[in-house]
């Protein structure tokens, strides 16, 4: 459901626009009392925050579209269902242990169309986010995934997979009971799949735990999501021994969608509302169900043959190196 | 007084010529080698000679890939491909490009793998074998291109496709490229699956994220060597995140068989039997003892 209530918290790099708007509200409440005309002033004000809200908004650095990309408030699995699609039914539990609700899934229709949809889910607020698991899935999500992609290509049933976790969950739990075996299935499987397979990284795509949901036809991604082989705290820890080098971490693993784009690993980019997806839910549900219409219909005629060769050279296309 | 000084000075200019050398100090570990479990020191020609298993212990040692080949393939069958790939630095990350020249100079390989077909006990196989003396065994492009192509290799000569896994995962400096190595051998896997065609997986110390989280845990075979360590996530981040002390065995092969992960685990010297009767018994038309 969209949040009204208050505004959303501020991130680091927003800061300039932030003590602007307050020195223009400052103005507006003063000209109410006192019996001076400022309105040009704060007109001059407003136009040099327009502008200000220009340079900072379109020039984003790789580390302001993680922080956009962790706020707490942004959009979840869970928020954009209601917008995107009609007649929602979560399906619970994975038939061999329990039900993980750190993945959640279901069917519904787009558009009129039965569809499959899957997605990383974390919490809000703390208890919530206990609930969760903070997004992290247990094996367990990982193979309620993989029946509900199985159950989808039965009814031939295109699927849409949201990513949006820090990753896999690392816990004594999660190894006995196979984490890299539930992974690694679902690449495997994903890879057969003869149904359609959209997948959108919505907020953080981090490593093995986001690429279980990612083995799509279409690998779309926000603008302001990103996804990477190790998070850039573990990255700086590693490389300089220096968590707090993160920032420098998240520009030199190129992890931002605008990166993905350009070494072609994503078929798409779809745009956030300015200054990030939490600023307003159902526009940023829109630019979503746009993108989807899109990509659907470029796979909406194949065969499911076709699909899997599609998806085979999709993958098969990602390296770098020289011959 | 002078005297004295000349004293000093000529020690101190003999302790610095006596600090041995590096290369100096290789000499001697060639000859004879340690058991980094026991101690116990074996001639290295004699321990090759045991596919490098401790006599005392049962320790197994780190393998080159190299060495694998010889322990386990009919002797002059195995011919190398995909040598000529060579590794970019496509993130531009400071002195990437010199580990990787210092390791393949000291490896003998291009890249972390060696890809290849060969005979087991006179049957067609292709295998890949990871080698973790270069760069800890991680996967990068070239990694994850090699064992593509030795995957397809398989599925075009209709043959069981076999790899040993010794790898630290994903390898960082290739960012998201090496995470989607992961996706790429999968696709390349399933290919080979549906034509009904063997693949084993064979995980060797250490075989832990990205890799443990792909082609290593899903063999129609999984089959691990004693002891490795096989995981998805290290040690030390789940004992921080679940704060709890961990079992001593916690994430060898033998907690994993325990734990239903695993086929089976398979001594070296029961290695190239094992393999090369499962190859056997998914061969049609021979099925007796040959």
């Amino acid at each position: 459901m969209p949040k009204t209530k208050t505004a959303p918290k501020s991130m680091g790099f927003e800061e300039p626009l932030i003590q602007l708007r307050q020195k223009i509200e400052e103005l507006k409440d003063y000209t109410k009392t006192a019996d001076v005309d400022l309105s040009s002033e704060i007109q001059s004000l407003e136009e040099r925050l327009s502008k200000l809200e220009n340079d900072i908004y379109e020039n984003m650095k790789p580390w302001d579209r993680v922080q956009v990309a962790r706020h707490p408030e942004r959009p979840t699995t869970l928020d954009y269902i209601p917008f995107l699609f009609e007649d929602f039914i979560e399906l619970h539990g994975d038939r061999l242990y329990g039900d993980d609700e750190a993945i959640v899934g279901g069917i519904a229709s787009f558009h009129g169309q039965p569809v499959t949809v899957i997605g990383h889910q974390r919490g809000k607020a703390t208890k919530e986010n206990i609930r969760r698991n903070f997004g992290m899935p247990h094996p367990e999500g990982y193979r309620k995934a993989l029946r509900l992609m199985k159950q989808a290509e039965k009814f031939k049933r295109p699927i849409i997979c949201l990513i949006d976790t820090k990753g896999a969950y690392p816990g004594k739990a999660a190894e006995e009971r196979g984490q890299s075996e539930a992974i690694a299935r679902n690449l495997v499987e994903m890879a057969g799949l003869e149904v359609p397979v959209i997948s959108i990284v919505i907020g953080e795509g981090g490593s093995g735990g986001a690429l279980a949901l990612g083995v799509g036809n279409h690998i779309l991604m926000l603008e302001n999501s990103t996804f990477s082989v190790i998070s850039p705290e573990g990255a700086a820890s590693i490389l300089w021994k220096d968590s707090a080098l993160a920032q420098t971490a998240a520009e030199a693993m190129k992890i931002t969608a605008p990166d993905l784009l350009e070494m072609k690993i994503i078929e798409r980019m779809i745009s956030e509302v300015r200054g990030g997806a939490h600023h307003d839910y159902a526009k940023q549900a829109g630019f979503i169900d746009e993108a989807i219409k899109e990509s659907l219909g470029e796979l909406t005629g194949l065969s499911g043959k076709e699909l899997i060769n599609q998806r085979y050279e999709k993958f098969k296309s990602i390296g770098i190196f020289s011959e | 007084m002078a005297m004295i000084r000349e004293i000093f000075k000529r020690n101190k200019d003999k302790k610095e010529t006596t600090i041995p050398t590096k290369k100096a100090k290789d000499v001697p570990e060639g000859l004879m080698t340690k058991c980094p479990s026991c101690k116990h020191i074996t001639l290295t020609k004699e321990l090759a000679k045991l596919h490098k298993v401790c006599p005392k212990c049962d320790h197994h040692f780190k393998m080159t890939a190299y060495e694998r080949v010889e322990s386990l393939l009919d002797e002059g069958s195995f011919t190398s491909m995909d040598d000529h790939l060579k590794t970019e630095n496509p993130l531009g990350f400071p002195g990437y490009t010199e580990k990787i020249k210092s390791d393949s100079e000291k490896t003998g390989l291009n890249e972390a793998v060696l890809t290849g077909g060969g005979k087991l006990k006179g049957q067609e196989v292709i295998v890949a074998i990871m080698d973790s003396h270069f760069r800890m065994g991680s996967m990068g492009s070239v990694v994850g291109e090699k064992i593509t192509r030795a995957i397809e290799a398989a599925t075009e000569q209709r043959l069981p496709f076999i790899i040993f896994t010794a790898s630290g995962g994903a390898r960082m400096q290739e960012g998201v490229l090496s995470l989607m190595q992961m996706a790429k051998t999968s696709v390349a896997l399933k290919r080979h699956s549906n034509e009904g065609l063997l693949f084993i997986s064979v995980l060797t110390h250490p075989t832990t994220g990205g890799v443990s989280a792909s082609f290593a845990s899903v063999g129609d075979i999984n089959i691990a060597e004693p002891k490795a360590l096989i995981g998805f996530a290290g040690r030390r981040v789940i004992e921080q995140t679940v704060r709890e002390k961990l079992p001593e065995d916690f994430q060898t092969a033998e907690f994993l068989l325990e734990h239903g992960q695993l086929d089976a685990v398979v001594h070296r010297n029961d290695m190239q039997t094992t393999l090369s009767t499962l190859v056997r018994l998914h061969t049609k038309g021979a099925n007796q003892n040959a």
